[in-house]
């Protein structure tokens, strides 16, 4: 059969070996007109582990990920993808490496859902690995809890339903490298922590996953490393539990927090210290 | 919860493919059906009346496959009037049904259509462009050329104009159309001022919309044209399905997006050429039949694209042996009779889609 992309034949990627670099953000600088959204933001994920984003608003989180996904040409610094450079892979060699799902799930015609899922299987058309096309979009989907309105048009479903059908169809690309954009803004508590563990499942079976959390006790609960984005830089990463200080936090958010160990895990809760307002606390945003 | 719901039917994903696919073969099967029906019936109808037996014998005659020639008249009017009308007809039809398909997959917006955003009149004006100046160092293709200038300068402009975002809002598109086809008509009005009588009488025809002036050489004139952009259009289908997920989302699933929407402006700007050169604006074919044949089987491309050009093939004809019969032995213009059917749905359209938008915000 003759690929979606022609009959070029492209070269099927190399596993990375647990613990090796899949992408690599290394002084990005993007700008967006004349403000830089990201200025000297290093960042790497290795296969196998969970690399959560956090940081407040406008940040540069999402900025950061799209760099990742080598998304944006950055205007200093580079961005590496399974040992290259982002820009020297092209669009279907990229989309064999990595699976972007992005902040909203949009469609502009009302494709059935079972339909929306299978265009994870796209960049595979015409390699050997089409043959897994049925499994991993059953996969995907029995993943996602999906499989119940496999026939239903993406246009009839809730937010929540719709962020977890673009779940599916990321998860079908079956790629070495995940990058997730606020994967459970729309979702329930059942479902938020469905999509945590199908990352942890993830990096367990060798990828690696970044994803961009507002929640922070999931980041805590769930990442491997978290790297807190701030100002268009990465203010600090590591472990959560050696991340997560009250100190850098309530700086970083401009709001107070407290930090203490989750009695029975020991995982770091965050929770707001309600007792100031944070206003007293002055503003690092780069204007 | 809901998901334990739900009929069991509904969690297997491929019986519904397959009986989605079956029955795009029965779809496609019924309006390939329609069309050799309605063809062979517009060949026989009109002033002068050849019986169905009559059309199939001359036709298997001249093909060598028995049957017998007509008398003289009858093989005349057949030959030389009916025929080259069918074939420009369905040329015209599927060429603007597949432009049709095409465009709302490309602007990711299904209110596109050549006439409606103002294609179709960059063409005319292109066309007219031609006729007034006398410009023929292009033989019988030189309007084709033109009109293809034309289209094709238009749908960059609209395009260029009409987009933010990596998206096509409605509103701006409809406003962004209406812009253009009021500079096109401008320009056309320009032309007129300046033809002869002669010329006038050519360029009404264009405004109108009619396969009235239909011979064998302008059947030659939008053939590749016509040919070329409806044997492509189809390559694209896929990759126009992944960039209903938006650019970003094509893209991450390697589909090289500024390439696509290159290649594929190119392809609709053939398409409306082709169609207007010889027809000139027959408007609302290209929006109706692929949202009837959306509705009909789903959003897919795979059907969508070919599914519109046989569609769009099949109105046409209708459209024509309606336009020839109707106020016979006057004969209607096409474009006016198509934009009669076709506003009223589209006027439908615009408030479905105004309603599920709740609003134009």
């Amino acid at each position: 059969m003759i690929g979606v992309f022609g009959r070029r034949t492209r070269e099927l990627p190399e596993a990375v070996p647990h613990g090796g670099l899949a992408a690599e953000a290394d002084g990005v600088r993007v700008l967006r007109g004349r403000r830089a959204v990201l200025d000297g933001a290093s960042v790497g994920v290795r296969a196998g582990e969970v690399l959560a984003l956090v940081g407040p608003n406008g940040a540069g989180k999402s900025t950061l990920l799209a760099a990742l996904a080598g998304d944006l040409a950055p205007a200093a610094g580079s961005v590496r993808i399974g040992g290259r450079a982002a820009g020297e892979w092209s669009a279907p060699e990229l989309a064999l490496r990595r699976a972007v799902l992005p902040q909203t799930a949009e469609l502009s015609f009302p494709f059935p859902v079972a339909e929306v899922v299978r265009m994870g299987r796209a960049p595979w058309a015409g390699t050997v690995r089409e043959a897994e096309d049925a499994a991993a979009v059953a996969e995907a989907m029995a993943a996602t809890e999906v499989a119940g309105f496999a026939a239903r048009p993406f246009s009839a479903l809730s937010g929540g339903e719709r962020a977890r059908v673009a779940l599916a169809r990321v998860l079908a690309q079956r790629t070495g490298l995940l990058l997730l954009d606020e994967p459970t803004a729309a979702l329930d508590l059942r479902h938020q922590e469905l999509v945590l563990r199908i990352c942890r499942e993830r990096a367990a079976a060798g990828d690696a996953v970044v994803v961009v959390l507002h929640d922070l006790g999931l980041a805590a609960a769930y990442a491997d490393r978290v790297g807190v984005v701030h100002g268009g830089t990465v203010a600090a990463a590591g472990p959560p539990a050696e991340v997560f200080g009250a100190e850098l936090l309530g700086r970083v958010y401009r709001q107070p927090v407290e930090v203490f160990p989750h009695p029975r895990t020991g995982v770091p809760l965050v929770v707001p210290d309600r007792r100031t307002t944070g206003a007293d606390i002055p503003s690092k945003h780069p204007a | 919860m809901t998901l334990l719901q739900d009929p069991p039917a509904h969690t297997g994903t491929e019986p519904v493919r397959a009986s989605r696919r079956g029955r795009g073969a029965l779809l496609a099967a019924g309006l390939l059906a329609a069309l050799l029906l309605l063809a062979l019936a517009s060949a026989g109808i009109g002033a002068y009346r050849i019986p169905l037996g009559d059309v199939l014998a001359s036709l298997q005659h001249r093909t060598g496959l028995g049957g017998h020639p007509l008398d003289r008249t009858a093989e005349s009017v057949l030959w030389n009037i009916r025929l080259p009308r069918v074939v420009l007809a369905v040329l015209v039809g599927a060429s603007l049904g597949c432009a049709g398909a095409l465009m709302q997959g490309v602007f990711g917006n299904p209110l596109a259509e050549p006439g409606v955003i103002g294609v179709s009149s960059g063409a005319a004006v292109g066309a007219v462009g031609a006729i007034v100046l006398g410009a023929g160092f292009l033989g019988t293709w030189t309007v084709s050329a033109f009109a293809f200038a034309g289209g094709l300068v238009t749908v960059v402009l609209v395009y260029a104009m009409s987009r933010s975002g990596g998206r096509t809002e409605v509103v701006t598109l409809i406003l962004t159309g209406i812009a253009v086809t009021a500079f096109a008509g401008a320009l056309i009005g320009l032309f007129v001022f300046f033809a002869d009588n002669a010329q006038i009488s050519q360029i009404t025809f264009w405004q109108l919309g009619s396969l009235a002036q239909a011979t064998w050489p302008k059947v030659l004139a939008v053939l590749p044209c016509a040919v070329l952009g409806l044997a492509v259009a189809p390559l694209y289908a896929r990759r126009l399905d992944l960039l209903a997920l938006g650019e970003g989302p094509a893209r991450h699933l390697g589909v090289e997006v500024e390439r696509l929407r290159v290649a594929l402006i190119l392809v609709v700007a053939l398409l409306t050429a082709a169609a207007v050169a010889v027809s000139g604006i027959v408007s609302f074919v290209g929006l109706v039949v692929p949202h009837v044949l959306r509705m009909a089987h789903g959003p897919g491309h795979r059907f969508l694209i070919p599914g519109s050009a046989l569609g769009g093939a099949v109105v046409l004809t209708a459209g024509d042996l309606a336009a020839r019969t109707l106020a016979a032995p006057a004969e209607l213009p096409l474009g006016v009779l198509t934009a009669l059917v076709g506003s009223p749905f589209f006027f439908w359209l615009l408030r479905r889609t105004r309603r599920k938008q709740g609003g134009w915000a």
